[in-house]
């Protein structure tokens, strides 16, 4: 795939969507466009943080194994949404394993490249960052109404 | 100023002596009905009913404060003591009663109505305020898609003799709710007290067909321009004496806007969540219903009792009470007093009889609240 | 107000607090979808209900209750044959006929799933029903209620989707909060929503930011009721009557009452 279509694609997801083609060419530089059959295991709790995935089909189910409990799944993501919000952060570590149910497309970031790149130009940084604080507020709040146990009978 | 003629029409005046209020008292006695009159009783004037007119309190005068009521000997007028603690809705929206009765057997439920009460009311001596307060517990009772039949029942068979007021407690706001101290609609007669001693008189106006039927039975005569003169000076006398008040211009705009007003803090420094305000009040309507059942549970009834938004269980919802503090439930009542109570029956809630404010064990003034909210913090 | 009696025909377990009895009434007429009744057992008292089904059917009516005081316990524990104390209905409900010409998002959180049940029956006995979204949510599997149903709305052309708070191992569906699932458009979309007050109100915030008109977005509220008509003064919430002015609520009006605290 030509990587200028490739901009394009990740124009069109909602992490990025409207944002300038030059920055989405510099995006796209660090990309690549992804199909994973079900059952891929696209991250390991634990493993270097190598890649953040921009979803564009298919769910991946988010779980963390707990011993004498099995594995908890605490979330699944799917379309428009982003698999790996904390690739900014040190140590570049996963905290869950991430494992698709579904035929999964993706476009694949490579943490590393795109670090650089907001290291680079501090005004790329700012944009991507600001783009990253939608779904990042948006799970903090799902994960405070989880908490809440909001449908519990109130003892 | 109408036509005065013996027929006694509808808005015509009469006068008559001041023996007159037993002679009618005994007439209604005579005519079978349940006549409620205020009675010096407790340390209080208190409205019940009455099974003689000699009954009937004359010659007190109450001393109303913030947190304060006494009621004096003195002077042989029949009503000047304004009001008493007890508000008219215990009659008509009595503290307690059951709505029906249920018997469980093997083959399910049975409902079985309580009768309708058959009240056949007189109240004599209701005051303006509380003659509007009626007129507001009317409109919330029965002026909705499902009207509450016994308080219709109850409100229809009811005589009311309205007394207007010629001396004010301190108590007292009702000019400023326009609700007094003269009533002028929704009575079947109205007396207004004139003179003293020897000679005291009363003016009648009459305000229904019903009214001018018990003309009959009294000795009446068309009232002069004079006797007129004197009701209306009386009541104005009534209204300049009234210290407190409460500006109605613009209020349920501004209390609505008040609901994060620091003030609610304060007041519920002082409020003791006591219930007393809303027992007193002659609008507060609000009642629950109570399951009271035999020892085997086979039979129960189900009465409807009095509440108040004071109690915390009031607005329990599966968990816990909505209203948790003290402040809310302050602020649930006055702003439902002052405001909210027009949008939901579109008029305010408060008459300005001041119950509330000398019953309130400490003293808490609705008027001064209410004056307190409106104000900006500086 | 003299409640009438009412008779358990059947039950239906939906989740381990939660039943749904098919009611007998004589007098029982139908109602409008998200109505209520007063249920009642003699030495108990009565609780509001919503009718999650029979909105059309005289003579037989379906409540969905779950066990959380004594009223309700009682209720839920309720056997075929049983009698119980029934009136109503009362409240006023969903307004279907706001979605004419629209997209239709219904978001049920728990137990929300039984008032906003007949809504959503009206829209799959519709042609509109393949311009409706459904997102379910509930704390767990074992508490999506109504599963009977699933296959007969997605048959309908609806597009259901569910999600869980918390799931056990194995649990191959989605997990996460139902906000998540929200989607709305393309152009006006009418929302219905039904659940716990929290998560009503992140719903509405979130289909708000959606670009749906706060007009647009009905919610179901609960306060304490006694009487159900208007007369007792336990269901204010500021200004509203929740018995007679309600209890479904468009967001425009509900969000001020809902954002003041202890109201």
């Amino acid at each position: 795939m030509m990587i200028r279509d490739l901009g394009e694609v990740i124009g069109q997801h909602r992490l990025f969507a409207g944002l300038d083609p030059a920055f989405l060419d510099l995006v796209a530089g660090c990309s690549a466009n992804r199909v994973f059959r079900p059952g891929t295991v696209l991250a390991r709790e634990g493993a270097s943080f190598d890649h953040l995935y921009l979803l564009r089909a298919g769910h991946v189910g988010l779980d963390v194994v707990a011993p004498g409990r099995g594995r908890l799944r605490i979330q699944t993501v799917g379309p428009d949404d982003v698999l790996g919000l904390s690739w900014l952060v040190p140590p570049y570590v996963w905290r869950y394993d991430a494992t698709a149910l579904e035929e999964v497309r993706a476009v694949e970031i490579d943490a590393t490249c795109l670090r650089a790149k907001c290291e680079a130009d501090p005004a790329v940084g700012y944009a991507v960052l600001k783009r990253f604080m939608q779904p990042i507020v948006e799970r903090l709040q799902g994960t405070r109404l989880q908490l809440l146990d909001v449908y519990g009978t109130p003892r | 100023m109408p036509d005065v003629r013996q027929s006694g029409a509808m808005g015509e005046a009469f006068v008559m002596d001041g023996g007159g209020i037993e002679r009618l008292a005994a007439h209604l006695l005579a005519e079978g009905r349940s006549v409620v009159a205020p009675v010096a009783r407790d340390g209080a004037v208190v409205y019940d009913a009455i099974e003689d007119p000699a009954e009937i309190a004359r010659g007190v005068r109450i001393d109303s404060r913030p947190g304060h009521y006494r009621m004096e000997r003195d002077g042989t007028a029949w009503f000047d003591h304004v009001i008493g603690p007890t508000p008219w809705k215990r009659f008509l929206h009595p503290p307690r009663e059951t709505l029906y009765s249920m018997t469980r057997s093997d083959d399910g439920i049975e409902v079985e109505a309580t009768p309708l009460p058959q009240a056949s009311f007189a109240f004599l001596g209701v005051r303006p305020c509380d003659l509007a307060a009626i007129g507001v517990l009317d409109r919330v009772m029965t002026g909705g898609a499902h009207p509450d039949p016994r308080y219709a029942a109850r409100r229809n068979g009811t005589l009311i003799i309205a007394v207007n007021c010629r001396v004010s407690a301190e108590t007292c706001f009702c000019a400023s709710m326009g609700s007094g101290p003269r009533a002028d609609a929704g009575y079947d007669l109205a007396l207004s007290e004139l003179g003293t001693g020897a000679q005291t008189r009363f003016l009648i106006e009459v305000g229904s067909a019903a009214g001018s039927a018990l003309l009959e039975a009294l000795d009446v005569a068309p009232a002069t321009e004079a006797d007129l003169a004197e009701a209306r000076w009386n009541a104005a006398a009534a209204a300049d004496a009234q210290t407190r008040a409460i500006e109605t211009e613009g209020l349920a705009r501004d209390i609505r806007a008040a609901a994060e007003h620091p003030h609610w803090d304060e007041v519920a420094t002082r409020c003791l969540n006591c219930t007393n305000c809303t027992m007193v009040c002659p609008t507060c309507f609000c009642s629950t219903t109570v399951e009271v059942s035999d020892l085997t549970g086979a039979h129960a009834e189900r009465q409807q009792r009095w509440d108040s938004c004071f109690n915390v269980g009031f607005s329990h919802l599966h968990g816990g009470a909505v209203r948790q503090s003290g402040r809310a439930r302050y602020r649930q009542w006055l702003t439902h007093k002052l405001s909210t109570w027009e949008d939901q029956f579109g008029e305010l809630g408060c008459t300005g009889c001041g119950r509330c404010i000398a019953w309130c064990p400490v003293g808490i003034d609705i008027t001064e609240e209410a004056a307190s909210l409106r104000r900006t913090e500086p | 107000m003299l409640p009438g009696v009412g008779r358990v025909l059947s039950c239906r377990t939906e989740a381990p607090d939660v039943v749904t009895h098919r009611i007998a009434w004589d007098g029982w007429e139908g109602c409008a979808p998200g109505q209520f009744n007063m249920l009642g057992l003699p030495g108990l008292g009565e609780v509001p209900i919503s009718v999650s089904g029979g909105t059309r059917t005289p003579g037989e009516v379906l409540h969905t209750i779950r066990a959380v005081g004594p009223v309700s316990r009682g209720l839920a524990a309720l056997k075929p044959g049983a009698a119980l104390t029934m009136r109503g209905p009362y409240g006023r409900g969903w307004p279907v006929e706001a979605a004419d010409g629209a997209q239709v998002t219904i978001v049920a959180g728990g137990l929300g799933l039984a008032p906003l049940r007949p809504v959503i029956r009206h829209f799959a006995e519709t042609a509109r029903a393949r311009r409706v979204r459904l997102v379910i949510g509930a704390r767990s599997p074992a508490d999506l209620g109504f599963l009977q149903d699933y296959d007969d709305w997605r048959g309908a052309g609806i597009d259901l989707a569910l999600t869980v708070d918390h799931a056990p191992p194995g649990w191959p569906g989605r997990v996460g909060v139902v906000t998540d699932l929200i989607s709305a458009g393309p152009g006006r979309t009418v929302a219905y929503v039904c659940g716990p007050e929290i998560m009503m109100r992140v719903s509405a915030m979130r289909l708000q930011a959606l670009g749906v008109d706060a007009g647009d977005i009905f919610l179901s509220l609960e306060r304490n009721m006694k009487c159900g008509a208007g007369l007792c003064g336990h269901c204010q919430l500021g200004p509203v009557l929740l018995c007679r002015d309600g209890p479904v609520l468009d967001w425009a009006r509900a969000r001020p009452l809902m954002m003041v605290e202890d109201l």
